[in-house]
């Protein structure tokens, strides 16, 4: 019995392995395609932070965290694919600020700030243009006012909204919505409602992703 | 004389037995690590490990994969093989104790390789990835302490 121990703890370990990993895999992976919601959801109104043509036939819907380095390397990408597939690709950006990430939810409150004053996306911009500075500021709010003053906001109505109650509600309706498809890490991204492989968040995928919706749409 | 030899084959064998089982429950330690990083990577939660935004700056970097295979992955595989060697050379596989110092010694070079990647390509360290470093150092020492027999 003894020769066959440590083949059969080796094989154990094995499979234990490989059983934990897959249920790991298959409890955290997010689901392959977006739960069908109401067209009115995709539809431009002030809660949708949509860049490019209102009916483009792509959409790219990104769930970012503003302090999550891969959603900032992401994102000047994303802008150059809408600017290449201009009139064809439209960009949906939907808050998750993740618990761990110490200054996400004030980034995110910032962004929806701006948006009051319609300027979500020059905000998105600046957040992950500097995000490397305010992701290890100890105080995030003097160098949020300076970004509202450098996009040309109102820096007092910008304070005032952070702190307001309707920014949050705005994140934190992304956030439910985040839930109900649990989703729970970022970036992910869906095109036409398909969920787009982590090995695919680059930005040669995501051309290939959209040709494909694009060719797919056509064909339709 | 030969009774104080005894008694020192004896001690050593036991000494090597005690070692060979830390190192098993090290690997073992070092694979559930690395697995949750592997299954990380596949789902795509790079971002959410450790709640750090410094170990999603590493898990997201160009050097967490070789192509699209995440380097935890190849952890998998490496933590698996030290176990293994581990636990047969704890049943007197002699020829194990060799196989284990090689995996081990090849498991040091890519930790200081990805240690060097941390501190000084990206300024940013994980602490999945440390843990598996601290791991890894405590396998070499056990292959310096009880180098394979030539």
């Amino acid at each position: 019995m003894k020769r066959y121990l440590p083949f059969i703890i080796v094989a154990l370990v094995g499979l234990i392995t490989a059983g934990a990993g897959t249920m790991l895999y298959r409890s955290r992976r997010v689901p392959s395609a977006l739960v069908e919601m109401p067209a009115a959801e995709l539809t431009p109104n002030k809660w949708l932070h949509l860049r490019g043509k209102a009916d483009a036939p792509v959409t790219l819907e990104e769930y970012g965290d503003f302090q999550c380095p891969p959603c900032g390397t992401l994102s000047e990408p994303l802008n150059k694919l809408e600017e290449d597939y201009r009139g064809r690709l439209r960009l949906i950006f939907r808050h998750l600020p993740l618990k761990n990430h110490q200054h996400a939810r004030a980034a995110a409150l910032a962004a929806e700030a701006a948006a009051m004053q319609g300027k979500f996306w020059e905000m998105h911009d600046i957040l992950y243009r500097e995000q490397q500075v305010w992701s290890k500021a100890p105080e995030v709010s003097p160098l949020f006012n300076s970004y509202a003053g450098v996009i040309g906001l109102d820096v007092e109505k910008f304070k005032k909204d952070a702190a307001g109650a309707e920014a949050a509600v705005r994140v934190d309706a992304d956030m439910r919505r985040a839930e109900t498809l649990k989703i729970s890490t970022t970036p992910t991204i869906f095109i036409n409602k398909q969920l787009v492989p982590p090995s695919s968040l680059n930005p040669q995928a995501l051309r290939s992703e959209i040709d494909a919706a694009l060719q797919k749409r056509a064909t339709q | 004389m030969a009774n104080n030899n005894q008694t020192t084959a004896r001690s050593g064998s036991r000494f090597d037995l005690i070692l060979h089982i830390l190192a098993a429950v090290v690997a073992l330690l070092g694979l559930a690590d690395a697995t949750y990083l592997a299954v990380q990577f596949l789902t795509g939660e790079a971002a959410v490990c450790g709640g750090s935004a410094d170990c999603s700056k590493v898990l997201g970097s160009s050097y967490a994969r070789i192509g699209p295979v995440p380097i935890a992955a190849f952890g998998v595989l490496a933590y698996f093989a030290a176990f293994t060697c581990a636990v047969f050379a704890a049943f007197d596989y002699a020829r194990m104790r060799q196989f284990f110092a090689i995996v081990v010694w090849t498991m040091f070079a890519v930790t200081l390789w990805l240690l060097f990647v941390q501190a000084v390509l990206l300024h940013a360290f994980c602490r999945y990835c440390l843990l598996s470093a601290a791991l890894v150092f405590v396998l070499a020492a056990v292959v310096v302490l009880r180098p394979p027999a030539r």
